[in-house]
């Protein structure tokens, strides 16, 4: 099943600088999988070498973000739309 | 450069001392190209802490599709120091997300709000100018205290 992933500005250059992409799967997993195979060069930015979520990422179906639900197993549904922005965070750490 | 109109400055400095004694977070909205800083989008610290912040993912989100809305794009974050220096600690600069990002600096350490913007590409962080535009008009220039 395709779907609509948006991609963040870091990731762009690695889809021929396109701000929207399509990948396919039910799940948010099989959608980043199909991602990183189609797009390599984001491979180590979205999930790690274990195979989890990358924790300098958000993943979002629709208005939710997928730590929140199942995270790679969150369901996709038919027309949702997959958004993927960097984590932002830091502090002076002291 | 980092242009920033000036209610778009107060609003920076008001999140940043709303939030205290936690350290406080935004993302801006603009061209990240010239620098131009249209939109501030206070957000929650998600890590409610006076040394890390996180911005809040779900205004994040909301924050972006804003921008775009508007024509323009997320370009950056702005945080407090809230008793160190304006200027990226190691734990800013390894998480920097964005070499197109503006990353803006408030230090709440002093009497007067210190703010100060840089770019970090690859763990290298260089300071930019910081313009506030008060009815288009430059009002200061440098870093701004």
């Amino acid at each position: 099943m395709p779907v609509e992933v948006r991609l963040p500005t870091v990731l762009r250059p690695h889809a021929g600088g396109r701000s929207t992409v399509t990948a396919n799967g039910a799940t948010i997993g099989e959608v980043l999988g199909d991602l990183v195979r189609t797009y390599p060069g984001m491979a180590g930015q979205v999930l790690t070498e274990e195979g989890s979520l990358h924790r300098f990422v958000n993943v979002y179906v629709d208005d939710d973000d997928v730590r929140y639900l199942e995270q790679l197993d969150t369901k996709v549904a038919d027309g949702a739309t997959v958004s993927i922005l960097p984590a932002v965070a830091g502090g002076s750490g002291r | 450069m980092l242009r920033l109109p000036a209610p778009v400055y107060t609003q920076i400095v008001g999140h940043c001392l709303s939030g205290l004694p936690d350290e406080a977070c935004g993302l801006l909205g603009g061209d990240p190209v010239s620098g131009a800083v249209v939109t501030c989008y206070p957000t929650r610290n998600v890590a409610g802490s006076a040394k890390l912040y996180t911005v809040d993912p779900g205004e994040h989100l909301r924050a972006d599709r804003d921008a775009e809305a508007k024509g323009t794009a997320i370009m950056g974050v702005f945080h407090s120091h809230t008793h160190t220096d304006a200027y990226p600690s190691p734990t800013d600069v390894a998480q920097a997300p964005d070499p197109e990002w503006h990353y803006v600096l408030v230090s709440l350490r002093d009497t007067h709000p210190m703010v100060r913007s840089f770019r970090i590409t690859g763990g290298r962080i260089d300071e930019e100018p910081v313009i506030v535009e008060s009815s288009g008009r430059p009002a200061h220039q440098g870093s701004s205290r």
